[in-house]
């Protein structure tokens, strides 16, 4: 790509589109919202296309030294790169999401949209630990008044819990990246990541971290505010903030507590095991009492985070793979099932389960899709989720097999509630006249719902177009971490029993 | 030679002294019809004082040369950019306050003299060397603090203001006074270069009672907690434009002389004054953000949330180094711009008739009634708790790397950790206006030199102000460093 800034013009143009939609009538700021996303969406094709597989680690980097004390530094690596994609390809599927849903205050609303868009994209490409940390707080922002002014009924509680919640997590986080940057005299992300902090203080920083990324993420039992936050935005809220929001844990975790903090890592596995296991188990039984879609779906993004923690600390190369896949293949599968709630909430006004029936019958493409959405949803094989959940729990079996038979369970629940779910919605009795009479889906809808139908069937098929560009980097990952894993209990022999599978399934992926 | 040198070093506070004395008289002999030419000439007096500190800021002035009259002044380069902020901050209260005392019919020829005076005071107390130059200043701004506080003659919130102002001003004053005594009379000295030689080998018991009771008497002057007490009820019944004052200028001097005197004078002692600060920086914190929730009013919300602020700034000054100071400093400017902003769109909350309001329950709905208003009051509310990527995360986090880097981790956790709280109080100042169904009571027009100055202040503390951290770190850095050279 020679000198092209192509990271700062992705970040330039929804920015630009967000000022403009300030001052904007309602089409207008539709239109502008949508163009801005869909240029985005192609710099981002353009940047995955001339994206070095097998190249440097960091790659497309820019720096510039515009302000005192950090800098203005980017850059990615094929992690960020997958991130970047899933956010550049949800966006213009929210602002269609919001092209009828919304009908006040129309600009302001895809100004948010296009400013969250912003931020998202900075902290997967910064390459300065401030210029990061500035990029995670920003979108406190955004997101405060996506759900404040747009929400549900109780979103005045909710964008308070949301807010407050995040934010008491991510300031500790910040005196430990002042200490780190005074012990290590830089504040350049690549080199913090080879940096060797005394394991005495990387305890305390990999506890401030954890403090962050784990409200983020977010882990039981700082979980509560997800629901919250989730029932109350609106549908394109919900998605934006299932779809990415919920990534920057995970990649928080990859990025700075495994890297930086390898040895402290370690000691606080059986920490992040625990909390994991209680999430995947405790939120599943949760998602299967629910009467409201949309807090089930919350509950359920939850205990496939604990998934995600639990890969992540496998310490391992299918652990982290994995994690990564699911972090992908929920973004996209979380994101979908909240927009498949959002088309029976505009037509109907109620996210009460109890209040629909039967829809396969007057719906039957919204039944086709939702059914995708929910198998995948569950991990069946050829959905982009099966790919994720499979290595994941791959991984932590080699670390611990209790641990990876209690989040076996896990599965086992969600298949339970995703299916549970779909018959209460789409089969058994028209109960409901109005519920009965409501259209399929209309064009627009099939817009939203179609690209990431086919996404999801790529990744389930041929993952190796996502795993390709990330994997050089979680083997660099997974060398910076050997020294510290601690010895898994399972001593699989290769190729002998039941191993056999997960190498089957390698052959797969790979 | 030597006066004259000296002469030379004071010039900016002879042009404030002299265009004082001359604008009063004409304030006595032209009346009130006059008190708009008066607020012009003022303001050009401050413009000049600007000028005449600007070099001696950017060039980093510092060491022997800065010293003015065998010890008792130092024009260096920490006092000029104090005085810089101090002049700005007094300049805007003068740009806002006519348009808002004719509203209410009340603009007189004082207001702009009180104000120089006020500012007059404050600039010796930043370059204040010695005990005594300290007390002079530091009283003559008082007396016309005083002044300015009740100067709405026929308003009782405002005579109340004034008296409470007066009467805890005095005892503060008393209190210092007191302090300064005990520290002569222990060191055998007024002079901060005196008393630093003489604390350098441990304090005795009445010198460390000396310190204390100045610290105390000094944070009545920065309203930290526990002595905040007069805070919220003096920035409510004072006249907005004077709040505004109050809250801006005074703030600067009163901690820039708290910074001189604890790393000048008991610069040795760190130990000693240390935990008071940081008890202080700590207490004032929480109660500054636990105060704020239950308020009404903005102009008392903003009370508590300057309380919030000094906490703050001072964990700049616990830090004891020169990097804190620099912090301080940096913290300082970015709050001045703060505070201004949010008391201009005060002064901006008008119902349809022109009045006042300051209900925060009459900002209801305000983003759909008046959306830049709604927009300008969002960014200050969210700069001021901190939360970037507006400028405010700046000052604290320049004060938090300070503390870390002098290894007070355990104060930089709990602080930045209780920063939340106050969190609570500034976005629940978003949600009334963004969230709530519109009241429909902030109706009435602004005045465009209120509209000018709220647009340069939100553009500061915009993102944009990001780019200004290289020039600013590096005033503060300068202004630092010339605290060091100590005589």
């Amino acid at each position: 790509m020679g000198g092209f800034p192509i990271l700062s013009v992705m970040l330039a143009v929804p920015l630009v589109g967000a000022i403009l939609c300030l001052f904007l009538e309602a089409r207008q700021a539709r239109m502008v919202a949508l163009l801005a996303t869909l240029i985005d969406l192609a710099l981002g094709v353009v940047l995955w296309a001339n994206y070095d597989i097998g190249g440097a680690q960091w790659q497309f980097t820019e720096r510039a030294d515009l302000f005192a004390g950090f800098e203005y530094a980017l850059g990615i690596d094929g992690i960020a790169l997958m991130l970047i994609m899933l956010s550049v390809f949800l966006m213009p599927i929210c602002i269609g999401a919001s092209w009828e849903a919304i009908t006040k205050r129309v600009g302001e609303y895809m100004a948010a949209f296009l400013l969250m868009e912003v931020l998202m994209i900075g902290v997967f490409a910064a390459q300065d630990l401030f210029l990061f940390y500035i990029f995670f707080e920003a979108g406190l922002i955004p997101m405060y008044l996506i759900i404040g002014i747009w929400g549900g009924q109780n979103r005045i509680y909710a964008a308070y819990k949301f807010f407050l919640y995040t934010l008491l997590g991510s300031v500790l986080m910040l005196i430990a990246m002042l200490w780190m940057v005074n012990q290590a005299g830089t504040t350049s992300i690549p080199v913090l990541m080879e940096y060797n902090f005394a394991p005495e203080a990387q305890t305390w920083l990999w506890l401030a971290f954890f403090a962050s990324f784990a409200v983020k993420m977010p882990m039981w039992p700082v979980h509560t505010w997800l629901p919250d936050a989730h029932v109350q935005a609106p549908t394109a809220g919900s998605v934006i903030l299932a779809g990415v929001l919920l990534k920057l844990g995970g990649y928080g975790f990859i990025r700075f507590s495994l890297p930086m903090f390898p040895d402290a890592s370690a000691e606080f596995g059986w920490l992040v095991w625990g909390l994991s296991m209680i999430a995947v188990v405790l939120t599943s039984l949760i998602a299967l009492v629910q009467a409201d879609m949309k807090k089930l779906i919350a509950y359920s993004s939850v205990a496939h985070m604990g998934i995600v923690t639990l890969g992540l600390f496998a310490f391992n190369v299918q652990g982290l793979e994995g994690a990564m896949m699911v972090m992908l293949g929920h973004g996209l599968v979380s994101g979908a099932l909240f927009l498949c709630v959002g088309v029976i909430y505009d037509r109907l006004h109620t996210r009460e389960i109890s209040r629909y029936g039967g829809l396969a019958i007057n719906m039957p493409a919204y039944a086709v899709l939702f059914m995708l959405f929910t198998m995948a949803a569950v991990g069946l094989p050829g959905t982009s989720n099966f790919v994720g959940e499979f290595l994941s729990l791959a991984g932590i079996y080699q670390a611990n097999s209790w641990v990876a038979f209690v989040a076996t369970t896990g599965i086992i629940l969600g298949a339970a509630y995703m299916l549970y779910l779909y018959r209460r919605i789409c089969f058994g009795e028209q109960k409901n006249a109005d519920a009965a009479a409501m259209p399929d889906l209309s064009l627009r809808e099939y817009l939203l719902l179609g690209p990431i139908a086919a996404a999801v069937l790529w990744m389930g098929v041929y993952p190796e177009s996502f795993l390709a560009p990330m994997r050089a980097d979680i083997e660099l990952l997974d060398t910076r971490l050997a020294a510290a894993a601690p010895e898994g209990d399972a001593h699989l022999a290769l190729g002998e029993g039941p191993p056999a599978e997960a190498e089957q399934h390698e052959g797969e992926a790979h | 030679m030597e006066l004259f040198a000296s002469l030379s070093l004071i010039a900016p506070e002879i042009v404030l002294a002299l265009s004082g004395l001359v604008l009063l008289l004409v304030a006595a002999w032209g009346g009130d019809k006059g008190a708009r030419v008066i607020s012009i000439a003022a303001a050009i007096a401050l413009g000049g004082a600007l000028a005449l500190v600007a070099p001696s800021v950017c060039a980093g002035a510092s060491g022997p040369d800065t010293v003015a009259f065998g010890g008792q002044f130092r024009a260096d380069a920490f006092a000029g950019l104090a005085k810089l902020m101090i002049f700005a901050a007094a300049g805007a209260a003068l740009v806002v306050a006519p348009r808002f005392f004719e509203r209410a019919g009340a603009m007189r020829a004082e207001f702009p003299v009180l104000v120089l005076f006020a500012t007059l005071g404050m600039s010796i107390m930043v370059s204040a060397a010695d005990l005594v130059t300290l007390y002079i200043g530091l009283e003559l701004n008082s007396l016309a603090a005083y002044v300015l506080a009740a100067i709405l003659r026929d308003d009782e919130r405002s005579a109340e203001a004034g008296l409470k102002y007066f009467v805890l001003g005095a005892l503060a004053s008393g209190i210092l006074l007191f302090g300064m005594s005990l520290t002569y009379g222990f060191a055998g000295t007024t002079n901060f270069g005196g008393i630093a030689v003489a604390v350098s080998d441990g304090l005795n018991t009445g010198q460390l009672f000396g310190l204390t009771f100045v610290l105390a008497g000094l944070a009545f002057k920065i309203s930290a907690a526990p002595f905040h007490m007069w805070t919220p009820d003096v920035y409510e019944g004072a006249p907005t434009p004077v709040t505004m004052f109050f809250a801006s200028a005074p703030k600067v001097a009163a901690i820039a002389l708290l910074a001189r005197v604890t790393l000048e004078a008991f610069g040795s002692q760190e130990d000693a004054w240390r935990q008071i600060v940081i008890f202080a920086a700590l207490l004032s914190i929480v109660i500054g953000a636990l105060g704020a929730i239950g308020q009404q009013n903005v102009k008392r919300l903003l009370a508590y949330s300057s309380i919030n602020n000094v906490g703050f700034i001072l964990i700049g000054l616990a830090a004891g180094t020169l990097a804190g100071a620099s912090a301080m400093m940096v913290y300082l400017a970015i709050y001045v711009v703060m505070t201004v902003g949010s008391f201009v769109a005060v002064l901006l909350m008008r119902d349809a008739d022109g009045n006042p309001v300051e209900g925060i329950s009459d900002l209801a709905g305000l983003s759909t009634t008046r959306p830049a208003l709604a927009w300008a009051l969002m960014a200050l509310m969210f700069s001021l708790a901190g939360i970037p990527p507006l400028f405010g995360f700046w000052g604290k986090f320049v004060v938090f790397q300070a503390a870390v880097e002098a290894d007070l981790v355990a104060l930089a956790a709990i602080g930045i950790a209780a920063s939340v709280i106050g969190a609570f109080y500034y976005i629940k100042i978003v949600k009334v206006m963004f969230f709530d169904d519109p009241a429909g009571t902030v109706t009435g027009e602004g005045d465009t030199p209120h509209w000018a100055l709220l647009a340069i202040c939100a553009l500061l503390i915009s993102p944009l102000g990001y780019l200004l951290t290289g020039w600013l770190g590096g005033l503060a850095d300068m202004a630092a460093a010339s605290l060091a050279v100590a005589f």
